[in-house]
């Protein structure tokens, strides 16, 4: 029993999602957890998959998809264990005129205080960048202080940044 | 007015206290307004977003699908939350970010303290849903936030799918 970690990305058409779960299908491999979506205009999907099949053959048998215009890799992974969250959930906000640097700085404060990014979206549109990132902070993290270098960073990037403690689900 | 467009350092700026009976505090509300109806699908606009530091704001949802209670043409000077609940997500847009939308948890049940121009006579504003969520946004404005700086996740920031047309009319 193998778990593959596969990626799809290139020039986006209908049907890349039906053919590749088809032929995953086809080799017996069980489509798991999967996220795509459109960068830039361009299709990006990752996804894990498992069963008998190895990643040779998948990667084989995804030949065709690939068609000129879309890269797949393959790749067997190991089963990850279901790690608890570190401690409290936090959401930052960025956005600003868009430079180099802004995610590279501010994602490296992020990991500075311990903290684990665990979801990110960025988007430029025009000239205002928009960064937004889910963050699990360590019980032992200083918050305040994380929240003072966030600002301090972000004033020398010239972009606005905010850090609020995400909701927990409340059903 | 010309509508100022994120990134810009104005629309970050904490805005102040106005005097609502100074003449060019009338005018920048005579001029909100104006620019606001000739904006197609605007509900509201605040002085920042015309490049004016100033705690000023119009909204008119009267004409908006989702509204319920509706004050008609609400003109808000020096305005805060005085009380909210019952928040829940929605999503917004806003002029100054013009190609984005994002879901953004607002009270829906408020009372918003301000001043109206000219008299500075004292208002108090109970209202709930879609007016709710307007009023708080443009309160933000003048406190230098975006809706951007309020979207609840990192997958809850669109790109805008509805553009609508300039309405061309006869009269002036």
């Amino acid at each position: 029993m193998t778990s593959l970690a596969i990626t799809v990305v290139g020039h986006d058409r209908p049907g890349i999602i039906a053919q590749a779960a088809e032929v995953l299908s086809h080799c017996g491999m069980n489509l798991e957890d999967s996220s795509m979506t459109l960068l830039r205009g361009h299709f990006a999907m990752t996804l894990i998959c498992a069963g008998a099949a190895d990643s040779a053959e998948v990667e084989a048998a995804l030949e065709p998809l690939v068609n000129g215009s879309l890269d797949v890799t393959v790749r067997e992974v190991p089963e990850e264990p279901d790690l608890p969250p570190l401690g409290s959930s936090y959401l930052v906000t960025v956005h600003g005129a868009d430079r180099l640097g802004i995610v590279a700085r501010l994602a490296g404060v992020i990991a500075e205080a311990g903290g684990n990014i665990t979801d990110l979206s960025t988007r430029l549109s025009g000239a205002l960048y928009v960064l937004v990132a889910e963050v699990d902070l360590p019980r032992s993290a200083d918050v305040v202080a994380l929240q003072a270098r966030l600002t301090e960073v972000s004033a020398d990037l010239g972009v606005d940044t905010t850090m609020r403690l995400l909701e927990n689900d409340q059903l | 007015m010309e509508v100022i467009r994120a990134p810009s350092q104005i629309l970050s700026v904490s805005a102040s206290l106005v005097d609502p009976a100074h003449p060019a505090v009338v005018q920048l509300c005579a001029d909100l307004i104006a620019t606001m109806r000739v904006s197609p699908g605007c509900v509201g606009l605040a002085a920042p977003q015309v490049g004016v530091a100033a705690q000023a704001f119009c909204v008119d949802v009267s004409a908006h699908p989702k509204a319920r209670t509706s004050h008609g043409l609400i003109v808000l000077l020096n305005a805060e939350i005085v009380e909210a609940s019952r928040n829940e997500k929605g999503r917004e847009g806003c002029m100054s970010v013009p190609d984005l939308t994002g879901d953004v948890k607002r009270a829906t049940k408020i009372s918003v303290a301000g001043q109206l121009p000219l008299n500075g006579e004292r208002v108090l504003i109970t209202t709930n849903a879609f007016e709710a969520r307007a009023l708080q946004h443009e309160i933000d404005h003048c406190k230098g936030m975006l809706f951007l700086d309020r979207v609840i996740g990192a997958h809850a920031l669109y790109a805008r799918k509805i553009y609508l047309e300039p309405n061309v009319t006869e009269d002036s």
